[in-house]
């Protein structure tokens, strides 16, 4: 073997890195266990109740309140995940195809707002919606009103902010897929005789559908966390499952805040576990952020 | 770069017309509620009208007059800045151990790893705000970075991995033929070659930490709190147009913070410096 190695010195370590380098996890494995996993659990078990008789859970599960405030969560997230679909899908594939400066160009129109915070965006929709505001102040221009209308604190200003800020969690993986389709596909398509509706049809979409999958994913499972935006935009009527959750909470219910924050878990886990595969968190928050 | 021919469609030119319309409106959608706050924020009135009727710096002077504005900045700043160091630590080691290392239970331990992700913020926020009040250190801002850490270390785990994945290992193996240690292959072979993924972990983490919400409202104390927690006071309760200067600043350090974050992932995808 080697001429070189001193047979009295300590083993020159042998591959490149540690010997180990999966013990380099365990780092961030106690952190993350401290800091994250126990507090989680700690909170799980609250919904057991003092009693050990799960009668937070039970309550949780039972209330008419609690069921209708998830399906209103439900129904904004299919409703947004949707309208991000159909959004996005021609911004990502029209970036994909265009010329390189443009497609630069657009990329940085998706990314800076991607940049900004939640609540800045929320608050610029406050502005743009309110009586005062822009939207308001247009539709008087154009004649279509005549007085300003309620647009903030209602369901459309939620969806129409949850919809400004999700749409480049759709963009961007759509656009990772598409920009990866080999070119040549769609030339001999084209040579074959093909029209633009069947390539799009029976090259490019189905190429993208991991990054579609990817994109709905992504944007569903944020839908049901979001808190900030429904506080800010919503009315009394478009209560989220966060915002129960944290009412619950500044009520000192602890134990069924618990409960909701369980239920909304395993919802959220259930789906990402089904889905699961179709999940590539790297292309999704790679992309960008 | 990928050795794949670029993505043209030469058929269907008045399609293409079409859908770049549609692209273009949808971009104004996206891009206009951003830029518009920051005409406004110059509003001379007390109202935030757009176009402003006079311009004004008074919502800006406000804001820097205003102790409670610039304690939560810097709060905030501080919180973020020890976010990123500790998330950038741990999350580098990690993501080398996920990569170069095979260990029983490793892909449960990576969902783990990056479940912070798409775990809902209220979950954490409850979870470290029932642990702390346990503890008895809530509102410490160290308790806020901790919490914010975990919410930021995936991030860095994302990005390290992926210009992990890119590096070509022969560099180290020569490198260590030569003689080198491991420390001295990882300090002057692995880590300049990683250092564009590892910088924009960084960067991710320390914008996720400073513009964090949820968590940082329950666990922060009355008087004591950051930046965007002092924001949702503000708009819930006042209305305060200080927030569109606030607001304009916030976008200005994102566009900052978008050039950084493209020239290092230019970098990353050219192979390293």
């Amino acid at each position: 073997m080697s001429a070189r190695a001193d047979p009295r010195g300590p083993a020159r370590r042998a591959g490149p890195g540690w010997r180990r380098p999966g013990l380099l996890v365990l780092p961030l494995l106690a952190f993350l266990s401290v800091f994250y996993l126990v507090p989680v659990v700690l909170m799980l078990a609250r919904a057991s109740g003092p009693g050990l008789d799960f009668a937070p859970l039970a309550a949780a599960l039972a209330s008419g309140v609690a069921a209708q405030v998830f399906g209103i969560t439900l129904k904004v997230a299919v409703v947004t995940t949707l309208a991000t679909l159909l959004l996005g899908y021609p911004l990502a594939l029209f970036t994909a195809i265009a010329p390189p400066r443009v497609s630069r160009l657009l990329l940085a129109a998706v990314m800076i707002p991607f940049w900004s915070s939640i609540l800045v965006r929320s608050y610029a929709w406050m502005v743009l919606l309110g009586r005062q505001g822009l939207v308001n102040d247009a539709l008087i221009g154009l004649g279509m009103i005549d007085t300003p209308m309620r647009l903030l604190n209602t369901s459309l200003a939620v969806y129409v902010g949850m919809i400004h800020i999700l749409l480049p969690f759709m963009v961007l993986p759509i656009y990772a897929t598409l920009s990866a389709i080999d070119g040549r596909l769609v030339w001999a398509a084209e040579n074959l005789g093909a029209r633009a509706p069947s390539v799009l049809r029976h090259v490019i979409v189905p190429l993208s559908l991991p990054g579609v999958c990817a994109g709905v994913l992504v944007v569903f499972i944020l839908c049901l966390g979001f808190y900030v935006t429904p506080a800010l935009l919503g009315g009394p009527g478009d209560m989220m499952a966060s915002m129960l959750i944290a009412q619950e909470v500044d009520l000192y219910n602890w134990d069924l805040a618990s409960a909701y924050a369980g239920v909304l878990l395993v919802v959220t886990l259930l789906i990402v576990a089904a889905f699961g595969r179709l999940l590539n968190l790297e292309r999704v928050m790679g992309a960008g952020r | 770069m990928s050795a794949n021919a670029p993505l043209v469609m030469s058929s269907g030119r008045a399609g293409r017309a079409l859908l770049g319309l549609a692209a273009l409106l949808v971009v104004a959608f996206l891009v206009f509620p951003v830029v518009v706050i920051v005409p406004i924020s110059f509003s001379g009135s007390a109202f935030l009208t757009f176009p402003p009727e006079s311009l004004s710096l008074q919502w800006y002077a406000k804001f820097f007059a205003r102790a409670d504005w610039l304690e939560a900045t810097w709060l905030s700043l501080w919180v973020a800045g020890l976010v990123t160091l500790m998330a950038t630590v741990l999350g580098t080691a990690a993501a080398f151990g996920v990569v170069r290392g095979r260990f029983p239970g490793q892909r449960l331990v990576v969902a783990f790893l990056l479940s912070p992700l798409i775990v809902p913020g209220i979950i954490v926020a409850i979870a470290v705000y029932f642990f702390y009040a346990r503890l008895g250190i809530v509102g410490s801002p160290v308790a806020i970075a901790l919490a914010h850490t975990a919410l930021a270390v995936p991030f860095v785990v994302v990005n390290v991995s992926a210009v992990l994945h890119g590096v070509d290992r022969r560099l180290e193996q020569a490198a260590q033929n030569l003689g080198a240690s491991a420390w001295t292959t990882f300090r002057l072979i692995t880590f300049p070659l990683i250092r564009p993924g590892v910088l924009a972990g960084g960067l991710f983490a320390f914008i996720a930490s400073f513009d964090e919400l949820i968590v940082a409202l329950f666990i922060t104390a009355p008087g004591h709190v950051t930046l965007p927690a002092r924001m949702w006071q503000s708009m819930r309760n006042e209305i305060d147009p200080t927030i569109a200067a606030v607001s304009s600043l916030e976008i200005l350090l994102s566009v900052a913070l978008f050039f950084v974050a493209a020239r290092l992932q230019a970098r990353a995808a050219g192979g390293g410096a």
